[in-house]
């Protein structure tokens, strides 16, 4: 009796399941061969199987629940003639699908996924190609985006569009993407609560990462390669960037990371290395710069007006063409216990801490600040003998700009 | 001549002088390269030394050999040889022996650390190149200023003010008339006034070479599109060829010339 009963229970979940959540297989020579059709067919909660094969399809529109999983990489066509995938669902998941030939549009930002005003949406896996824009998220929130490949060709900035976009997002992850040849790898505007980690940007138009408008966000881990500029975050409050690494963001007009109107954020062990500028500081307030190796850089910080009280400690400055650049005799920040490759002073109680303060601001860097083309005195001997002279007595360089206790050895824990 | 030059020449291989200079070169490439390994990293900061300190050299080395050979210069004057390959001999003589301790006492330990294998072999190559030039060029001008002055003093002030005025006071100069003008567009200007000065002309290839024009903004953005191409190479080693065939020429007029 009791078995039976047991029995029957089972069937009924097995039934209520059946029922409830049935999947449904895609092929090119199966009865179901659009994808469109199957979306239309299937009952909320339910999953397409998507095998491998060419689909030419777009405008797939997922108005329910689904679950899209590619088996063997299935490849969605959307011949150039528009948006591919648009979600219009909550607890929508896409994986193991390569996605290529979204339409270029003047006058629509056509993407290859767009979520739209949506919840727990999960897009992972997904290989994306010859796009327009990426994956765009638009007023959407608590998904997540991850482990993505974007590869893009973009020539232009005005006629292509960008990787990873969230416009009005709250609470998304975004995580293990890999984004190229876009215009900027990821933008954020307008998005809150976003977390940004371990993703690869290289070799984009314009940013790597973008943030316009956002707050409350952290990016860790990353690695942005070789864009046209590494990282504009601009008017944004709280933000996070722990752990990234700048490198090779190389050009007259580049930098690795731009700061413009930023309050109270955490910077925190970073790589910089090989950039035109390292950071480039304008207009920001309250940020704390720790333990972070400025590598090879043209300038290592480039501060051009209306910063206060921000503090840099523990950073290793190696071998900078410049350590820093400023362009007011006022200085309201702090430098303390970093360690600079150009420091020439000594430490005679053998405390670790240099005797004698470092000032960064060299004057040459103060004249090229003033007339741009004196650039081309750089390393004669002529500049090293003023940059001398005026390390020796200050003239021109704020005297307060000084670290106090730069550190005799490399700051190595950077945890 | 070629028999003077090979006299001179010689004579300076054997000489304590030129075994000092290989010796110094070589003990610096190898602390360079034992200190920081790096071949491009030893390449930035060999130019330093490199800028400096072969002009000096040759001015003094050049206006020392003069000075001192005089009395076999006015034998060999007294000899049917003809004066311009007494002149040229002695000169190409000290002009290159200095350069081979140059190009030896650096090529060693480069080459010991395996320059061949890394990336650096233009920016090296490029960097002896300049380095011969500018010993050929100032060893000229030294000539020069010692066949001008009888007095030795005079001589050797003369010729570490040129090396002065050329190293250090002409960038001076350069950097006080960009200030000054600062209203103006001078990156043709600029151009021009580091094409005028071999040591600037040095110092700028080897850095647009390393790749640090893109620190120079704009500038160096004129000037990566004027000395990055071939026809900006050919131009600056113009320059350069230039700046060792005048004093060379005026060498030559002026020692045909000179009452001794």
């Amino acid at each position: 009796m009791h078995a039976l009963r047991l029995t029957a229970c089972i069937f009924g979940m097995l039934f209520f399941w059946t029922s409830r959540a049935s999947t449904w297989v895609v092929c090119p020579d199966c009865e179901l061969s659009s994808i469109r059709e199957a979306i239309q067919r299937a009952a909320p909660h339910d999953t397409l199987l998507i095998k491998a094969g060419t689909y030419l399809e777009y405008d797939i529109r997922i108005d329910k629940p689904l679950t899209l999983l590619g088996q063997d990489r299935p490849v969605i066509d959307g011949q150039k003639k528009g948006e591919i995938v648009t979600i219009l669902a909550d607890s929508v998941t896409l994986e193991g699908l390569s996605i290529r030939h979204v339409g270029v549009s003047y006058t629509t930002d056509y993407a290859a996924i767009r979520v739209v005003k949506r919840k727990h949406f999960r897009i992972r896996d997904i290989d994306m190609e010859d796009l327009f824009f990426g994956i765009y998220l638009e007023k959407a929130q608590q998904g997540e985006v991850t482990g993505n490949r974007i590869r893009g060709q973009a020539r232009e900035e005005y006629n292509s569009g960008n990787g990873i976009q969230l416009w009005y997002c709250k609470d998304v992850q975004v995580g293990e993407n890999e984004v190229s040849g876009m215009r900027d790898g990821i933008y954020l505007e307008f998005s809150d609560r976003i977390r940004i980690q371990n993703n690869r940007s290289m070799n984009n138009l314009r940013y790597g990462l973008h943030f316009m408008f956002s707050n409350d966000d952290s990016y860790t881990g990353n690695r942005f390669e070789s864009n046209g500029a590494g990282v504009a975050v601009m008017f944004s409050k709280n933000i996070k960037m722990q752990g990234n690494t700048f490198r090779k963001n190389w050009g007259t007009a580049s930098f690795g990371l731009l700061l413009k109107e930023i309050n109270d954020a955490e910077i925190s062990g970073n790589t910089f290395e090989e950039n035109t500028v390292g950071i480039s500081i304008e207009g920001s307030n309250r940020i704390e710069y720790l333990r972070n190796d400025f590598a090879g850089n043209g300038w290592a910080i480039k501060v051009r007006g209306a910063c206060y009280a921000n503090t840099f400690r523990a950073n290793n400055f190696l071998n900078n063409s410049f350590d820093l650049a400023y362009n007011s005799k006022v200085n309201d920040n702090r430098f303390e216990q970093n360690y600079w490759s150009n420091y020439t002073g000594y430490d005679l109680d053998r405390d670790g801490v240099g005797d004698v303060p470092y000032r960064p601001v060299k004057l040459f860097s103060y004249i090229v600040n003033r007339t741009p083309e004196t650039i081309v005195l750089l390393r004669s001997l002529f500049m090293e003998l003023i940059d001398f002279s005026e390390k020796v007595s200050p003239v021109f360089t704020p005297d307060n700009l000084q670290d106090e206790r730069p550190l005799m050895k490399r700051v190595h824990d950077r945890g | 001549m070629l028999k003077i030059l090979k006299y001179s020449f010689y004579d300076l291989m054997r000489s304590r002088w030129s075994y000092v200079y290989f010796l110094f070169y070589l003990a610096l490439g190898f602390v360079l390269l034992f200190l920081n390994n790096d071949l491009s990293k030893a390449v930035i900061t060999l130019m330093n030394i490199i800028v400096v300190l072969v002009p000096l050299i040759g001015t003094i080395f050049g206006i020392m050999y003069y000075y001192n050979s005089r009395e076999f210069t006015e034998l060999l004057l007294a000899l049917p040889v003809r004066r311009s390959s007494i002149f040229l001999g002695q000169y190409f003589g000290v002009a290159g022996s200095l350069s081979l301790s140059l190009l030896l006492g650096l090529g060693i330990p480069f080459a010991a650390y395996g320059l061949f294998r890394s990336g650096a072999v233009w920016d090296f190559g490029l960097l002896l190149v300049t380095g011969a030039f500018l010993t050929l060029i100032f060893t000229a001008l030294s000539f020069n200023i010692a066949l001008a002055n009888e007095n030795r003093i005079k001589g050797f002030g003369y010729a570490v003010l040129l090396w002065l005025l050329l190293a250090v006071i002409y960038d001076g100069l350069f950097l006080l008339s960009l200030i000054l003008l600062e209203e103006y567009p001078l990156d043709n200007f600029s151009l021009a006034a580091t094409l005028l000065n071999p040591v600037d002309l040095s110092r700028t290839l080897i850095l647009l070479k390393l790749d640090i024009s893109a620190l120079m903004g704009y500038t160096g953005a004129v000037f990566k599109e004027f000395f990055g191409t071939h026809m900006g190479l050919l131009v600056s080693l113009g320059a350069l060829v230039l700046w060792t065939c005048l004093p060379i020429w005026r060498l030559a007029v002026r020692c045909r010339k000179q009452d001794f």
